[in-house]
């Protein structure tokens, strides 16, 4: 019996065939998986990245739960067509806080990867209201019931807490102020110093729906006003072997 | 069938089993299937030999092609501004008044700015440019900041009363209602003269009267006494009949009540190159409503 008519032995046991299988399968998936945990030019070296404030992981809920990522990507491909259209391609550290990622595979709308800081709040909050009453063309369904729905980050402390369970750098000092960076940053009246002491002078501080009180659209505006803001590429350079 | 002698001309063996007599060949692949399964597994590792495939210690191997995504993507664009880079850099350096007098540069502005409009403004002003409630209309000849091509190209470099760019186009109307710098009743005089201003029926004709007064003194700083505006502070022309949020009495209660007022994001910087934000103000200053210079 020469050894092209070994896999008679598999073939005929089903339990054998079962466990080899399984061996194969693995191997294959131990060297395509394993090496992204330790190559070091997996996740880029650049600066600018930090966690989600509350009132943004709290906005990325509201994305999640009203399953915007069915329709909205968020992964800029290295192509120049998309580069021209929504900015700098995408890199793997600028979701690497995030929880599932949100990279999508399919766009019925936008990329939204870069949305943060390319529209006023005016804008969202119109857009979100009645999408249509600002791009006539689209078919995204209206969002105004985020605005009725006024939230308090009672849950934010928690949800961080989950988060660094993950792996998210929430500090101790981070989850204890949860709540109130939650209100203040919705709010511009407020002492809002020790937020941006946390999480950096970019957080963007504003009402951003222009109503009283923190709306689930306060939030979910929030978490798309900084949508791909983080990274300063004036110092990033791209890695050749990539 | 069981004495087909074409079977029996064959001399495969046979698996060894045996159902109700039965027998099972052991016949081997077809030819053609098991070369074709040959061919892909060296095709494979040359694959892996030709393109960036097996993992190290620090790093992948990069392939003798020296294929990178990365590398390719920069190339592209930079092959692409490579290609435009005359054109572009002659885009970005002449006077924003010769753009017009240069027939070539003056149809590539038009229709890089075009793309550019599509890209980046359409979402606001719609992708005709008519604009949208809040959003101004492109396409007419009321211009709240000025209508000449400096004058459109500022304004898309640094945007409207964002935060971000220092240089931004700014001011605010006060929330004369809200902030209580007129009683309910004078606000609703000043709506009623603003209508009669505009052309239309006031609501209610003596308090227009009454209204011209509470304009006079709060109003015409910036609209100006006699209401066609200052584009200098972006206060729009109130006799024109074209409106940002509306003329009827409603519309014009919230907007003085509450004040309105829209915020423009700045293009320059890193969004945009100077030689895109000329072709798209080239673009938007030819829709229809681009007024001529002033010397």
């Amino acid at each position: 019996m020469s050894i092209l008519q070994k896999h008679a032995v598999l073939e005929k046991n089903v339990t054998l065939l079962a466990i080899f299988a399984f061996l194969v399968v693995t191997i294959g998936g131990l060297v395509q998986i394993v090496p992204l945990f330790y190559l070091e030019n997996t996740i880029e070296d650049v600066e600018g990245m930090r966690p989600y404030t509350p009132l943004e992981l709290a906005g990325r809920e509201v994305y999640l739960r009203e399953g915007c990522y069915v329709c909205h990507s968020q992964m800029i491909r290295p192509m120049r067509d998309e580069v021209e259209r929504y900015g700098h391609y995408s890199l793997a550290v600028e979701s690497k806080y995030d929880h599932p990622f949100q990279w999508g595979s399919k766009r019925t709308g936008p990329d939204l990867a870069r949305v943060g800081g390319r529209y006023s709040d005016e804008w969202h909050v119109d857009h979100l209201r009645n999408p249509q009453s600002v791009v006539p063309e689209s078919v995204m369904p209206k969002y105004g019931f985020l605005e009725a729905k006024l939230i308090e980050g009672t849950y934010i402390g928690d949800l961080m807490s989950t988060n660094r369970m993950v792996g998210v750098p929430y500090s101790d000092e981070m989850i204890e102020a949860a709540q109130a960076d939650f209100l203040a940053q919705a709010d511009p009246d407020s002492d809002y110093d020790g937020l941006l002491e946390r999480y950096g002078e970019n957080v963007n501080v504003r009402n951003f729906d222009g109503a009283p009180g923190v709306s689930e659209a306060d939030a979910l505006i929030a978490y798309l006003q900084m949508l791909g803001t983080l990274v300063d590429f004036s110092t990033f350079t791209p890695d050749a072997s990539r | 069938m069981s004495n087909n002698k074409k079977n029996d001309d064959l001399d495969y063996e046979t698996t060894g089993h045996e159902w109700d007599g039965i027998q099972e060949y052991n016949k081997p692949l077809p030819k053609w299937w098991l070369w074709t399964f040959y061919a892909c597994i060296v095709w494979a590792i040359g694959y892996t030999i030709a393109y960036p495939a097996w993992p190290g210690i620090s790093g992948a191997t990069p392939g003798l092609l020296g294929f990178s995504t990365r590398g390719n993507v920069e190339k592209a664009i930079t092959d692409h501004e490579a290609e435009l880079g005359p054109i572009n850099d002659k885009l970005a350096s002449v006077e924003l008044t010769a753009i017009a007098d240069d027939q070539e540069l003056l149809q590539y502005a038009n229709n890089a700015g075009g793309a550019v409009f599509r890209t980046w403004c359409a979402q606001c002003h719609g992708s005709g440019a008519a604009g949208a409630k809040g959003y101004p209309n492109l396409l007419d000849d009321d211009w709240l900041w000025g209508g000449s091509i400096e004058a459109i190209h500022e304004t898309v470099s640094h945007g409207i009363r964002n935060e971000v760019d220092d240089m931004a186009r700014w001011s605010q109307m006060p929330a004369f209602g809200r902030d209580e710098l007129l009683v309910e009743e004078e606000v609703v005089q000043v709506v009623n003269y603003v209508m009669q201003l505009s052309g239309q029926e006031p609501r209610d004709p003596a308090a227009a009267e009454a209204g011209a007064e509470v304009y006079d003194i709060n109003c015409s700083g910036c609209h100006m006494e006699d209401g066609t505006g200052d584009r200098f502070q972006g206060a729009p022309n109130l006799t024109d009949r074209i409106w940002l949020y509306g003329g009827d009495f409603d519309s014009l209660y919230q907007t003085v009540y509450n004040s309105r007022f829209g915020v423009m994001p700045p293009m320059g910087g890193a969004d945009l190159t100077e030689a895109e934000i000329r072709a798209v103000s080239v673009y938007v200053h030819g829709l229809g409503g681009g007024e001529a210079s002033e010397e």
